[in-house]
């Protein structure tokens, strides 16, 4: 077990979420799991193979530097939990 | 001081000059309304993807090329990841591990002393949004606001090699870098919009030594000045630590302007932020010869332009750094070396007049009404002697006010020199009666009493008369006074 429940609390806490104990017992295994599989992976040898960012050749995709509309005041702040002086509200940040 | 020294190293953020954001459309414009330029991109809004920005890619590798970097050819993008509200992705995506320019320089000048700073990247990065505490700090603070127009803004990080020795040579990095990014048109490079933000790595050492000592991180620096004050601080202090036998912490400090003072704010315990190759924004490959095209566009640049100044304009090294410290003073000089071509004259009168006046208004050039080619005529004007060079002043402070051409300025006041020998004689005549004892000093062979004359005149005509006429008149009359 490389995860413990200490550390998906601490997840829990910085991202704002808010688990249950079955959750964390739940999220601790899952995590772990893919770990392993992230392991066993690991022990390919790799040493010759270039990184691959994608599946395609695709590089070089640009846009041009042109002025797009942005959205909407009301529908960028429309998942604020709360909102203040047309801002995105947030809690205390530092813990 | 003296048994140690300071290792200073210096990043710089600095925005390009684009019209749209890093990733999306979205506008960058400075000063809009909160949450007003923002699109599913920029607040990393799930299921979205980003497209680069190819004029900031262009920028960057203008930055990298005139400051003597090498530029990768093949290069992307990464993610850095760490929670911060600040950061909607939860991770900023900038270039970790391949960064589009490194192994560059400038060059600086300290007290007469030649340097080299060695820039050890520069690499294209988004800008997070702004926070707004609740409280006058984030620490006693219950809430905070953020802003995300300025998400995605490009920047480009420019590290430089811990070669910086003092806050002077760091202020004088800083000055050299803005002029170079100014010039290349790169980015407005205004400290006080943002556009450029330093953070200095710090740590001393015993002089002779080779091994670096542990670092601290400066930041909250407003200016170039604060920047000085805030580096020559923290080598202080931390000799000072070190001489009562205590060790440095690395942490960040942050800089209070007011109290003249570094702070601590955080123990930087080396964060984590499991970089990994970002899958959304496409490699980018630069071929040679498209490097060698926007290379090609980089305009003259601060050394050269200096250089030019001396070599063809016979102007004094001095003269000439002060007016390519910045574009818009080098471009005034050039456009009015085109009309009264006297490379001395015109820096003169900038170095002594116009940088007076924008210093004691504490005004940019551009706020100022006068034209390079007003600025000539008044040139003109006193060459010709149709104006002193005392009366010139003065006609020059109101031309900064009002953009007015002088000439109409030296008719309206009526300025114009008094050159007329019969208009002086009158005066000097009577400037002769009134002063027995300055006549005599000077016929009994006292020269400084002829300078007294001389003011008498000037005063009794408000500085119109032309001196040089007052100087050889007075002369011929009194050696004649002296005779008869």
């Amino acid at each position: 077990m490389k995860i413990t429940e200490k550390d998906v609390e601490q997840l829990a806490t910085v991202s704002r979420l808010e688990l249950t104990a079955e959750d964390v017992s739940a999220y601790t295994k899952y995590l772990n799991t893919a770990l392993d599989y992230m392991d066993k992976l690991k022990k390919l040898d790799t040493s010759k193979v270039e990184p691959a960012q994608q599946v395609l050749p695709v590089k070089n995709v640009f846009r041009e530097d042109t002025v797009e509309a942005s959205l909407e005041k009301e529908l960028a702040l429309a998942n604020a939990p709360e909102v203040e002086e047309g801002s995105f509200k947030v809690p205390r940040i530092v813990l | 001081m003296s048994k140690y020294e300071a290792v200073i190293g210096l990043e710089v953020h600095v925005e390009l000059k684009t019209n749209t954001k890093l990733y999306c459309g979205c506008s960058t414009a400075f000063g809009k309304e909160p949450n007003t330029q923002v699109c599913p991109v920029c607040l990393g809004l799930p299921g979205s993807t980003g497209v680069l920005n190819r004029k900031a890619v262009e920028l960057a590798t203008k930055a990298g090329l005139a400051l003597n970097c090498e530029i990768e050819t093949y290069t992307w993008f990464d993610r850095k990841n760490y929670y911060y509200p600040d950061l909607p992705k939860g991770y900023q995506i900038s270039q970790v591990f391949r960064p589009i320019a490194h192994n560059g320089y400038l060059d600086i000048e300290v007290d007469g002393r030649n340097k080299r700073i060695h820039i050890r990247r520069a690499h294209l990065e988004e800008d997070p949004g702004k926070l707004t505490h609740s409280g006058s700090s984030i620490t006693t603070s219950h809430s905070s606001c953020v802003d995300y127009n300025r998400s995605g803004i490009p920047l480009i990080e420019i590290v430089s090699e811990p070669e910086i020795s003092s806050g002077a040579e760091a202020k004088a990095y800083l000055e050299k870098l803005k002029a170079i990014l100014e010039y290349a048109g790169v980015s407005d490079v205004k400290m006080e919009q943002g556009s450029l933000r330093c953070d200095a790595n710090v740590s001393v050492r015993p002089l002779g030594t080779s091994t670096l000592g542990t670092k601290t991180e400066i930041k909250n620096m407003n200016s170039f000045r604060a920047v000085e004050r805030a580096i020559e601080y923290e080598i202080e202090r931390q000799i000072e630590v070190l001489e009562d036998g205590g060790e440095i912490i690395q942490e960040t400090r942050g800089w209070d302007e007011n109290k003249g003072i570094t702070v601590a704010m955080r123990n930087k315990e080396n964060p984590d932020y499991r970089c990994f190759m970002d899958q959304e924004i496409a490699h980018i490959e630069l071929t040679p010869e498209w490097i060698e095209g926007v290379r090609a566009t980089l305009p003259e640049l601060p050394d050269a332009r200096r250089k030019r100044l001396i070599e063809e304009h016979g102007l004094p090294a001095y003269d000439a750094e002060i007016i390519t410290s910045s574009l818009d003073l080098a471009e005034f000089f050039d456009a009015v070396y085109a009309e009264f071509p006297d490379a001395k004259t015109i820096s003169n009168w900038i170095m002594g007049e116009l940088l007076r006046l924008l210093n004691a208004r504490n005004m940019e050039l551009f706020e100022a009404k006068v034209t390079p080619k007003y600025f000539a005529k008044l040139l003109e004007l006193i060459k010709k002697g149709t104006i002193s060079n005392k009366i010139g002043k003065e006609v020059f402070e109101q031309m900064f006010e009002t953009g007015q051409d002088p000439e109409r300025i030296v008719k309206d006041k009526g300025l114009v020199q008094i050159s007329d020998e019969g208009q002086l004689a009158s005066i000097l005549t009577e400037v002769i009666a009134k002063n027995p004892k300055s006549v005599a000093d000077f016929q009994s062979g006292k020269e400084q009493a002829l300078g007294f004359l001389v003011g008498q005149v000037m005063k009794a005509t408000k500085g119109q008369a032309n001196p040089g006429l007052v100087n050889s008149m007075l002369r011929k009359m009194l050696s004649q006074n002296n005779s008869g």
